[in-house]
């Protein structure tokens, strides 16, 4: 992070809870420990001072807040267990308290369910297929989760072949499965990544950078040359394009931007644009 | 012989001593099965519990919180399945954030399209033959005119 970020002191020496809502978009450390909005009331102005008289006290009001990644529950407080900075997001209607999340940065992937990925198919078992993402084990994909596929009329898929598929099952303790069809039996987009091309991995952090509705990267990226692009949130990006040397060039690109600055990236574009 | 003997609650139960027995006993019977069964019954004291539990929710996955484009991009026509599938998957997520009704461009207006049907209705109507119209008054036996109960049939809409 290129900009320099204001870091409280004073709550790290003392040891006390935070309030969320004043750490947004803060760097957080693990073992730093959250209050949610309710309970800061609780904590009362001044911890020592007088506490505020309520006529129930048994009841109180309980917003339901979901914890994303980097955060964990730790009896009525929230846990931070990765670093990075803390992000909120306000629920539109309805009557959760919203979101907190960690947004880290990592090189290693840890399957979590409904993430599409690009895979590589290692063995060939049976009816099912053994594929890495990266993680600590293989998923299994089975033959049959292929759009179109039945018993009879089996998917072309090889050992080394590409493939972009979700999970379905992904915890610590089982085995993560993964298909490449929808809830609805249709492909939209998954299966067997076609031939040719170049696959490389870069951070997950950049993946999702990537990824967000108002990048720029992509957009500057597709008006050099015809191009295809496959992100998978594991951290691996395929690329293809006419020639082999416009494929290396956005491969470099696109490895590279993570430690550019805006400027830097328009002139590199700038000078690709004249080439 | 008078004295009643006491029969043991099982044997009440069965259903040849049904019979003879009567409203009152019948009663005592029911109650004093309920208080047996109910009895038996074990109960959890969760009022503790429930002041401990919380309600938050953990969610490892990024995708739910962050609205992240689909993951294959095509640029310039290099591939138009895939450009085709772009517009369907973030058109798709778009129309679920903003829950709004669009309204559906069309090359023709409902005015137009309102009043090329109507016409068109007339014409093929007048071109098929039509059947006979019934009278709506006929002739009783004695000479007295009825109204003639008109036939039910399907009665279209009058636009």
């Amino acid at each position: 992070m290129a900009e320099a970020v204001p870091f409280g002191a004073e709550s790290l020496a003392g040891g006390r809870a935070r309030a969320a809502r004043r750490v947004l978009d803060q760097v957080v450390l693990p073992g730093e420990e959250l209050l949610l909005p309710e309970q800061e009331d609780v904590e009362g102005p001044g911890g020592a001072g007088e506490r505020p008289l309520r006529l129930n006290a048994g009841a109180r009001s309980r917003l339901r807040v979901v914890c994303g990644p980097g955060l964990r529950r730790c009896g009525d407080r929230l846990l931070v267990t990765k670093c990075g900075r803390l992000r909120h997001k306000d629920p539109g209607s309805g009557s959760s308290g919203g979101v907190y999340w960690v947004d880290s940065q990592q090189k290693r992937y840890v399957p979590v369910k409904g993430d599409h990925v690009i895979g590589i198919v290692t063995a060939k078992s049976g009816d099912i297929f053994k594929v890495d993402v990266g993680g600590s084990e293989p998923a299994s994909l089975s033959y049959l989760a292929f759009e179109g596929a039945t018993k009879r009329n089996r998917p072309n898929v090889q050992v080394g072949d590409l493939i972009y598929g979700q999970f379905v099952v992904a915890n610590k303790d089982m085995e993560p499965e993964m298909v490449c069809i929808d809830s609805c039996g249709r492909a939209n987009g998954m299966g067997v990544i076609g031939h040719d091309g170049l696959l490389f991995k870069v951070t997950l952090g950049l993946i999702r950078k990537l990824l967000a509705p108002d990048c720029e990267i992509i957009q500057e990226v597709g008006k050099l040359y015809p191009l295809e692009i496959v992100f998978g949130m594991n951290g691996r990006i395929w690329v293809k394009a006419k020639t082999i040397q416009q494929t290396l060039i956005l491969a470099n690109i696109l490895e590279a931007c993570e430690h550019m600055t805006a400027d830097q990236r328009k002139q590199i574009f700038a000078r690709l644009a004249e080439s | 012989m008078a004295a009643e003997c006491k029969t043991k609650l099982s044997m009440l139960r069965m259903k040849f001593m049904q019979r003879g027995l009567d409203s009152e006993t019948k009663k005592q019977l029911e109650e004093e099965e309920e208080k047996i069964i109910s009895e038996e019954h074990w109960y959890l004291d969760l009022s503790e519990l429930k002041e401990k539990e919380s309600v938050t929710i953990e969610e490892q996955s990024f995708l739910l919180w962050e609205d992240l484009l689909y993951g294959r991009i095509s640029f310039r026509g290099f591939n138009p399945k895939v450009e085709k599938l772009m517009l369907q998957m973030n058109a798709k997520s778009k129309v679920e954030e903003e829950n709004k009704v669009k309204v559906v461009k069309c090359d023709v207006s409902d005015e137009e399209m309102a009043r090329r049907y109507k016409t068109l209705v007339e014409t093929i109507g007048k071109s098929l033959p039509r059947r006979e119209t019934m009278p709506i008054t006929k002739e009783d036996g004695n000479g007295d005119i009825k109204p003639f109960k008109t036939k039910k049939m399907f009665l279209k809409f009058q636009d």
